[in-house]
């Protein structure tokens, strides 16, 4: 099941001028996104030694700390593109393997949304691109027929698209559970260690990084927001420019759970998708995203504004939001280019492949992208030998409407009261092969202090459990410093 | 300790173990109610004043100065002693017809047939995403209620010169918390263009040697991991950066009214609280409801007094002699 001599590779390492060799392994994937861990766990899957390298204390921390949580269909996306073929094998991966995960899916459906006769003239467009990219099902509904499905939504709606295969999932358990498996299956993940510069010697890598260096025959960039700055600094060049986009969210409480089971999707424009009205899977309703061109690549900061008039158009579609309080707000940022499609550019020569450009669709499309690098690999001949039984380790369950820790006896006490999350969860976030390596990591884990009070009754105890495991503890001293 | 899953009925259940939950718990006691059950979430009893470590509190009540937690072990003491049940870490997950509780315990989940059900609470401050405010998210923004705990709880502290914000009555004893902690706030701010309170918040400055900026809110806060500046803009249209290393958000208090919102229960959207008739009865006949779930934010002593009249009718209705309405 392990690769036995893999776990030991350490102890008899060389340290080439004075930096030491942290890791040694078949295929180096940079970058803790959902695509770096879904490329990592499928390449251990087909048998390599992977090692995933992450700048940043935990998974998660770039743009895919910050998206709609959607599993899409690919009904919309370009017909015959990378990114659409990535979305369906994604689609088609993720529905084959959520069970055995512990993985929840919440089967929403969709509703493309039109509220004006401009947007109702774009359906036949949407409908024939839904059928060319093979999506059968999709079906025009009136406004009795959204009314009868969606009773809450405003009486303005005119007619929709309905999308019933669009879910929602876990868009932080999902690449966890990826990195896990990869790790169980003899992977390595390093965190704090930025990839600053690398050399090829025609037939293996040896990457710098703050830790110390890692060599690798094959290295997948899956950087993100950073995806151009790596290979500028490793290959001296890249293809395309990171066009950082940010998205701002708002959150609405639990109690407005009820109002919506589906995901209103607005009739989406050539530059977005456009701004949505989604349930999530932990029982909140949201809207968002925005469309913000920036240039800082790490500024996800909220504006009142834009969150005062997220919030005023989610009402005008959801009237009865307006007595429901606002939970959390939040900002995403996206890794868009110069251009639309997926950035996937294979330097055979240099066994380098670079994944950039991944936006809204990436939490579906990671799976396929693994595979797809799985495919460019072996086209470039690289042969690895599948495992033939790798083991699986279910993760958590945080979906609201699926059995959650506290149910189950023997739980300690629970520390967060709104999101119902216990002692033992917590304890258990911060233990094991991937454990959380900040507080972000801890609430994406466990979602301790993501509900309603955001921490007004449990911060205390949260510092108290997670005293001396972060860097960047929720409290920085006692009070007798 | 009481294991509430032991019962599967109880006369009264109270949910949450504060300062009106518990002075009615006492009072059912002393009327003559026989099973009278409170159950909080906490792994203590006493609610908020536990972390409120300095007075005024229990004046009235018990006749004497005294600080939170003492007053919350008083008012603890007072309920078990006239013979209340008290369970702990024992979270109500939902409010069913005619009393039906649903409870969850570390050993194991329950129902609860309760022929009354007294809802007490309570209210949380809000928080920095509920009210909006701009800027990006980092650690060391909090609220008064969870600096208080942290402080006198667990000895801890989140930061140490924050900004805060708001002029409240908490605001005020958030700035007696920072000055035991030995944290020192670099300002105060208020929107408006005079403090909630005139007293004693127009001296704060220099009872505190916090400076107090009116008319003045935040358009960024910034940072990496934790705060490092905040942009606030002041009535003139000027922008001004405070370097602070967190963003204390004091009141706005909101009930915490979850269980309520998510149930069968009427809700009065305006103020978050359960609607009530004059009794302090809810949509459901079953369901009472006290405290400052239905005012926030009032003093300790006024929601005890709250939890006692309201266990008057409580006591009344069992005993059937309770008018049936006078909303």
């Amino acid at each position: 099941m392990k690769n036995k001599d893999y776990n030991n590779f350490g102890s008899n390492l060389d340290k080439p001028g004075g930096v030491s060799l942290i890791a040694n392994a078949d295929i180096a994937i940079i970058g803790g996104g959902v695509v770096g861990c879904a490329v990592a766990r499928r390449m251990a899957l087909e048998g390599a030694r992977i090692v995933l390298i992450e700048k940043a204390s935990d998974i998660l921390d770039g743009a895919s700390k910050g998206n709609s949580a959607i599993l899409h269909t690919g009904f919309d996306a370009p017909v015959g593109s990378l990114e659409q073929k990535c979305v369906n094998r994604g689609y088609e991966e993720y529905l084959k393997i959520h069970k055995s995960f512990n993985l929840p899916i919440l089967k929403t459906g969709a509703l493309v949304t039109a509220w004006s006769e401009e947007q109702e003239n774009k359906f036949e467009d949407i409908l024939k691109k839904g059928h060319d990219n093979d999506i059968k099902n999709l079906k025009l509904l009136s406004k009795t027929q959204i009314l009868s499905i969606e009773p809450d939504l405003a009486k303005s709606v005119r007619s929709a698209i309905s999308v019933p295969g669009e879910y929602v999932i876990d868009p932080w358990s999902s690449p966890l559970a990826y990195l896990r498996q990869a790790v169980d299956n003899g992977g390595q993940a390093l965190f704090n260690a930025e990839v600053t510069g690398g050399e090829f010697d025609g037939n293996t890598w040896l990457l710098t990084t703050r830790k110390g260096q890692v060599r690798a025959r094959y290295v997948i960039n899956c950087a993100g927001l950073y995806g151009d700055i790596v290979d500028h600094n490793v290959l001296g060049g890249c293809e395309f420019t990171i066009k950082p986009r940010k998205g701002q969210f708002v959150v609405f409480d639990k109690a407005a759970g009820k109002l919506l089971s589906s995901v209103i999707l607005p009739v989406p424009t050539e530059r977005t998708k456009g701004i949505v009205l989604f349930p999530t899977i932990f029982g909140n309703i949201v809207v968002g995203p925005t469309a913000e061109e920036q240039e800082s690549r790490n500024n996800a900061c909220v504006d009142k504004e834009i969150l005062i008039s997220l919030t005023r158009q989610a009402i005008e579609k959801l009237p009865a939001l307006a007595n429901i309080q606002v939970t959390a707000t939040y900002a995403g940022i996206r890794p868009a280019t110069e251009e639309k499609h997926y950035r996937v550019i294979q330097d055979s020569d240099r066994n380098w492949i670079t994944l950039g450009g991944i936006r809204s669709t990436g939490l579906t499309g990671a799976l396929g992208l693994a595979a797809h690098v799985h495919d460019l690999l072996s086209d470039q001949g690289a042969d690895f030998k599948a495992l033939d039984n790798p083991s699986i380790h279910p993760v958590p369950n945080l979906a609201e409407h699926l059995p959650r820790d506290y149910k189950t006896r023997g739980y300690g006490e629970i520390v967060c009261h709104c999101e119902m999350v216990s002692q033992r969860e917590i304890l258990s976030a911060m233990e094991g092969p991937v454990p959380a390596g900040n507080l972000g990591g801890l609430k994406r884990r466990t979602r301790a202090t993501m509900g309603r009070c955001q921490g007004f009754y449990c911060s205390a105890r949260l510092a108290e459990l997670t005293q001396g495991k972060f860097t960047n503890p929720l409290g920085i001293g006692d009070i007798d410093d | 300790m009481t294991n509430a899953l032991k019962y599967n009925r109880c006369d009264v259940a109270i949910i949450g173990a504060g300062p009106a939950g518990l002075a009615a718990a006492a009072t059912l006691k002393k009327q003559g109610i026989e099973h009278v059950l409170v159950l909080d979430r906490e792994s203590e009893a006493g609610g908020i004043p536990r972390h409120c470590g300095h007075p005024p509190f229990g004046i009235i009540e018990y006749a004497r100065l005294m600080t939170g937690p003492s007053y919350a072990k008083r008012l603890v003491a007072s309920a078990q002693k006239a013979g209340v049940d008290i369970a702990l870490k024992t979270s109500v997950t939902k409010l069913g017809f005619g009393g039906i509780l649903t409870i969850a315990t570390p050993k194991g989940m329950g129902e609860l047939k309760a022929k009354r059900v007294l809802l007490a609470t309570g209210v949380r401050e809000t928080p920095r995403s509920a009210r909006l405010v701009s800027g990006d998210r980092m650690l060391g923004i909090s609220t008064t209620g969870a600096l208080q705990s942290m402080v006198y709880l667990k000895n801890l502290i989140p930061f140490r010169y924050p900004l805060v914000v708001g002029t409240q009555i908490v605001s005020f004893s958030a700035l007696l918390t920072c000055k035991k902690a030995g944290i020192k706030p670099v300002a105060m701010i208020e929107e408006k263009s005079s403090p909630t309170i005139s007293w004693p918040l127009h001296h704060a400055s220099s009872l505190f040697g916090v400076p107090l900026f009116l008319n003045t809110r935040i358009t960024n806060i910034i940072g990496k991991d934790r705060v490092e500046m905040v942009q606030v803009l002041d009535g003139k249209k000027n922008t001004r950066e405070i370097v602070c290393d967190g963003v204390l958000f004091t009141g706005q208090f909101t009930p915490e009214s979850t269980l309520a919102r998510m149930s069968h229960l009427d809700l009065d959207y305006g103020t978050g609280s359960p609607v009530i008739d004059g009794f302090g009865r809810c949509s459901d006949p079953s369901y009472w409801a006290a405290g400052n779930l239905l005012q926030p934010v009032n003093i300790a002593f006024n929601c005890w007094r709250e939890g006692r009249r309201t266990a008057g009718r409580i006591a009344q209705d069992l005993k059937g002699s309770l008018p049936l309405s006078i909303k």
